[in-house]
């Protein structure tokens, strides 16, 4: 929960933003925030780097528009009360599904299993014209209207993607707190021990993936409501590494930090051009990820700790001496 | 029939690409434990710098030659820049090689453009053959393509298996601590392999641009393969890149033939069946 609370002062930002700074920056880092969060959650609980997340995401993107209102005239409308629930549940359903491929596999080797997974994912929603309209995929996604006031007006959006973000956040804290969600720690740290102890360690790790497949499966809906299209490149190496470079500043292994990673992404994202030529941004998203892992591998969030634990350092010296 | 035969080649010279961008993939990994992110980097950088050569110099096997040496220089410096600072480290390193690949990919599109590239091929290789026995006419390059896959794959065999080099690295391969106890400089051993791992990607990408084409994007296409190649057929395990690439290169060219709309499942069942029954791969060591 304490966690939660670095989101208090976001409640602050439609007073004083203009709708480009709301909606450009500060919207669009929650939602990538919430996707990033999924990849943190797995790194720092199970100790599995997803590649996968923007893959999941992705299927809660296109069930949204499979089954919502969009101008390629491809799907089955249903309300929204039908369709948020029902992407929700397939995007929990891949990350286990994901989660099951993976199981018996750690660090580099899950990587390269979740990054083939999304990889292939990528090229069958450009070969598939039933269910993903191919390359193009689906535009003129529109997010639902409650009373008359539509969810993809700058504050609406902002103050849902805000309370996702909380809630995400707090069902994180709660879930590793809880039995199950101490499990997977203890599944992270020796799974030998945990087989020993005869409990299954199939089962914890599908539910951290299905769990964390929720989140992303959130992320991705708003995502969806937010861009108004889904397409192969929503779910290609771009996102993927977009997501994971958002963790990676951070910190991987500290889930609120995803938040933090995604404020820098998107303001590199939106000022780097007056900097430096727009073509070339993806040279300086390589630097600053080459940077991260040189200098800092714990990411921004561990860097702070430690900043703050120097300057505080002095303090206890000198309490220790009297 | 002949359908089906033709399908069976082009599966065949997809296969021999594939194995030639997995072998050096998969001989990095067996020996550093490092997936190298930037080898379809390396692959695609290869391509171009052989289509330079080859477009001013005229020669053919001058452009292979300078493609797998440019790319063999890069991963030299890649490993001895960057990746060996944070050798045992593997997620850095991971992390650290997605960074190069991303700007690698970038620069070369910067310099190179989004233009489709192909080699113009020697007289030699170019026109078609008709092949006895099965009666339908083949491309040349393409024959020449699996030749030089087998000549490559029995030349790392036999440096693997039969040199005093490749006992070093074979030795690394199992016990690198051992290996540095006998005062073996592994670092500069490290360097060789990504050089040679790079070279292997270099020649792979120049005849990927002489026998299909390259483009932005290749880089990630043969990224993939070699992921899915080596997972399939275990990873380190040069006979598992073989057999992973004939399955992969195989079913990729059925799939496209018999079900193009999902020829990508087909890789994809592959990777997931094998990993449900053998998880180090076919030919793989099991993880310790």
């Amino acid at each position: 929960m304490k966690q939660a609370l670095i989101l208090v002062p976001l409640l602050i930002p439609p007073l004083v933003l203009n709708d480009f700074w709301l909606t450009q920056v500060a919207t669009r880092s929650l939602i990538l925030g919430i996707m990033a969060l999924s990849l943190s959650f797995l790194a720092t609980y199970l100790g599995v780097v997803s590649f996968a997340q923007a893959t999941i995401a992705g299927i809660a993107g296109y069930t949204i528009a499979f089954f919502g209102p969009n101008s390629v005239g491809i799907g089955v409308p249903l309300p929204f009360w039908i369709s948020i629930p029902l992407a929700l549940s397939l995007a929990a359903i891949s990350g286990a599904l994901v989660g099951l491929i993976a199981r018996r596999s750690r660090g580099i080797y899950a990587i390269m299993i979740t990054l083939a997974i999304g990889v292939a994912f990528f090229y069958f929603t450009r070969q598939n014209y039933t269910f993903f309209n191919g390359w193009t995929g689906f535009s003129g996604v529109r997010a639902p209207e409650i009373a008359g006031v539509s969810l993809r007006d700058p504050l609406p959006l902002y103050l849902v993607s805000l309370a996702v973000a909380a809630l995400a956040l707090a069902l994180v804290s709660g879930f590793v707190r809880s039995p199950l969600g101490l499990t997977i720690q203890a599944v992270r740290d020796a799974p030998g021990r945990v087989l020993a102890l005869g409990i299954s360690v199939t089962t914890p790790i599908v539910t951290a993936f299905a769990f964390s497949g929720l989140l992303a499966g959130a992320g991705g809906i708003l995502n969806v409501w937010y861009q108004e299209r889904v397409s192969s490149f929503s779910v290609g190496l771009g996102p993927i590494i977009d997501i994971l470079i958002i963790s990676v500043i951070g910190g991987l292994r500290h889930p609120g930090g995803a938040f933090v990673g995604a404020v820098v992404f998107v303001l590199l994202e939106t000022f780097a051009v007056d900097l430096i030529d727009r073509e070339r941004f993806n040279t300086l998203i390589g630097v600053v990820l080459l940077l991260i892992v040189i200098v800092a591998p714990g990411g921004l969030q561990q860097l702070a700790h430690d900043w703050l634990a120097r300057l505080r350092a002095p303090d206890t010296n000198e309490k220790s001496s009297v | 029939m002949t359908l089906f035969l033709i399908v069976t080649l082009n599966g065949l010279t997809l296969a021999a690409l594939y194995f030639l961008a997995a072998s050096g993939f998969s001989l990095i990994f067996g020996l550093m434990r490092t997936v190298n992110m930037a080898h379809g980097a390396l692959l695609l950088l290869g391509g171009y710098v052989g289509y330079t050569i080859v477009d001013a110099t005229g020669s053919w096997g001058l452009g292979v030659i300078g493609g797998g040496l440019a790319a063999a220089f890069a991963g030299a410096i890649v490993q001895a820049g960057v990746l060996g600072r944070m050798q045992g480290d593997e997620l850095r390193q991971t992390l650290a090689s997605i960074a190069i690949s991303i700007i690698m990919a970038d620069l070369m599109l910067w310099y190179w453009g989004g233009l489709t590239y192909q080699v113009e091929l020697p007289d030699a290789l170019a026109g078609g053959q008709r092949l006895p026995v099965l009666n339908v006419g083949y491309a040349n390059i393409r024959l020449a393509l699996m030749g030089f896959a087998l000549v490559v794959g029995i030349g790392l065999w036999f440096l693997i298996q039969r040199t005093r080099f490749g006992a070093v690295i074979r030795a690394g391969v199992d016990d690198q601590d051992m290996l540095r106890a006998l005062g073996c400089p592994i670092n500069r051993i490290f360097v060789l392999v990504f050089a040679l791992g790079g070279m292997l990607a270099g020649m792979a990408g120049v005849v990927a641009a002489s026998a299909l084409s390259i483009a932005p994007g290749t880089d990630l296409q043969f990224l993939l393969s070699s992921l899915v190649v080596v997972i399939v057929g275990g990873m380190g395990s040069i006979g598992g890149a073989a057999l992973g690439a004939l399955l992969v290169g195989l079913a990729e060219q059925y799939g496209l033939a018999y079900a193009p709309t999902y020829g990508v499942v087909f890789t994809f069942a592959i990777m997931v069946l094998v990993l449900a029954v053998r998880p180090q791969g076919l030919l793989g060591k099991a993880e310790q």
